[in-house]
């Protein structure tokens, strides 16, 4: 009576050794659980970006002078490390989207997601290895003062 | 001895409480697939923003009044960039909102984070909205060389 049921199947099948942690699960440990960490952090990041890029795009209804000496800030070689870092966010927060699609919706998708997840990592690199050089151009021209 | 307890079979019905089964109108499950359907959308419309703006011809240098006027001129970027704001304001504040569920334990500190949410999400969409409908890419009185080339000579 004092036997829980794991170990009732356990019994029944003597060879396969009781996992000391839980096992089959999306969402602790290894790639499962850092996608979901990722995911919540460049999340966050993204929306408060949104808040104030909503903000500084409705000074065109003010005036073009008061636009321009804002977006003007935007063009700075901080602000230009800012974007590359922002594009960044967005890029694996698109990537891992789309990767928890496939998980939810792919029949195989949950077995996959491991795999999926470094496939993630790879287009990723191959997105930012895309971006960061036409960005440190336009940080370069903006040092010159071109 | 409560090892014991804890395992005797339960017997039948095992829940005093009568089970929902067929709620009408599940709010989280149409938030779970409004997350998944615009997600797709979104990757298309801001590739396509980060690409036109930051990317193409002079990355963002080239961002100013005449660049963005002459894009918000044309009823394509008008609806494209209404289509991101609705859509990213609102996946943006309901993923804020799972989030604030997870971490804000007290009923109170939830409950106001979820109105300052609410609150954003009405304004910033209300504002958006109508700017992109009402502003005038040519306003009367500013100096030319910061109009889009289109404008007529005042």
């Amino acid at each position: 009576m004092s036997a829980a049921p794991t170990t009732d199947s356990a019994k029944k099948h003597p060879d396969i050794p009781l996992p000391k942690v839980p096992r089959g699960t999306l969402y602790r440990g290894r790639e499962g659980m850092w996608s979901w960490v990722l995911h919540r952090i460049t999340g966050v990041a993204i929306f408060f970006f949104l808040l104030v890029h909503i903000l500084d795009t409705s000074l065109v209804r003010v005036s073009p002078q008061a636009y321009n000496a804002v977006i003007n800030e935007y063009k700075t070689p901080i602000m230009g490390l800012g974007e590359a870092a922002l594009v960044a966010a967005i890029g694996f927060h698109a990537l891992n989207g789309l990767r928890i699609i496939l998980i939810d919706f792919w029949s195989v998708g949950p077995k996959r997601q491991r795999l999926m997840f470094w496939i993630v990592i790879a287009l990723w690199v191959i997105l930012m290895a895309g971006f960061l050089p036409r960005q440190l151009m336009t940080i370069g021209a903006e040092f010159a003062g071109a | 001895m409560t090892a014991t307890i804890e395992n005797a079979p339960i017997e039948s019905p095992r829940s005093a409480a009568p089970v929902r089964r067929h709620r009408r109108f599940n709010i989280e499950k149409w938030g779970w697939i409004y997350m998944r359907a615009s997600g797709v959308v979104l990757v298309v419309l801001i590739f396509g923003h980060l690409f036109v703006n930051l990317v193409s011809g002079n990355g963002v240098r080239a961002i100013d009044f005449g660049f963005v006027g002459g894009k918000l001129a044309q009823p394509f970027w008008q609806w494209w960039d209404v289509s991101m704001l609705w859509l990213a304001l609102i996946h943006g504040a309901n993923g804020m909102r799972t989030i604030v569920n997870d971490y804000a334990s007290n009923r109170l500190v939830r409950n106001v984070f979820k109105g300052a949410l609410v609150a954003a999400v009405v304004i910033l969409i209300l504002l958006g909205t109508l700017v992109v409908f009402t502003f005038n890419p040519c306003p009367a009185g500013s100096p030319a060389d910061l109009l889009p080339s289109f404008c007529p000579v005042q």
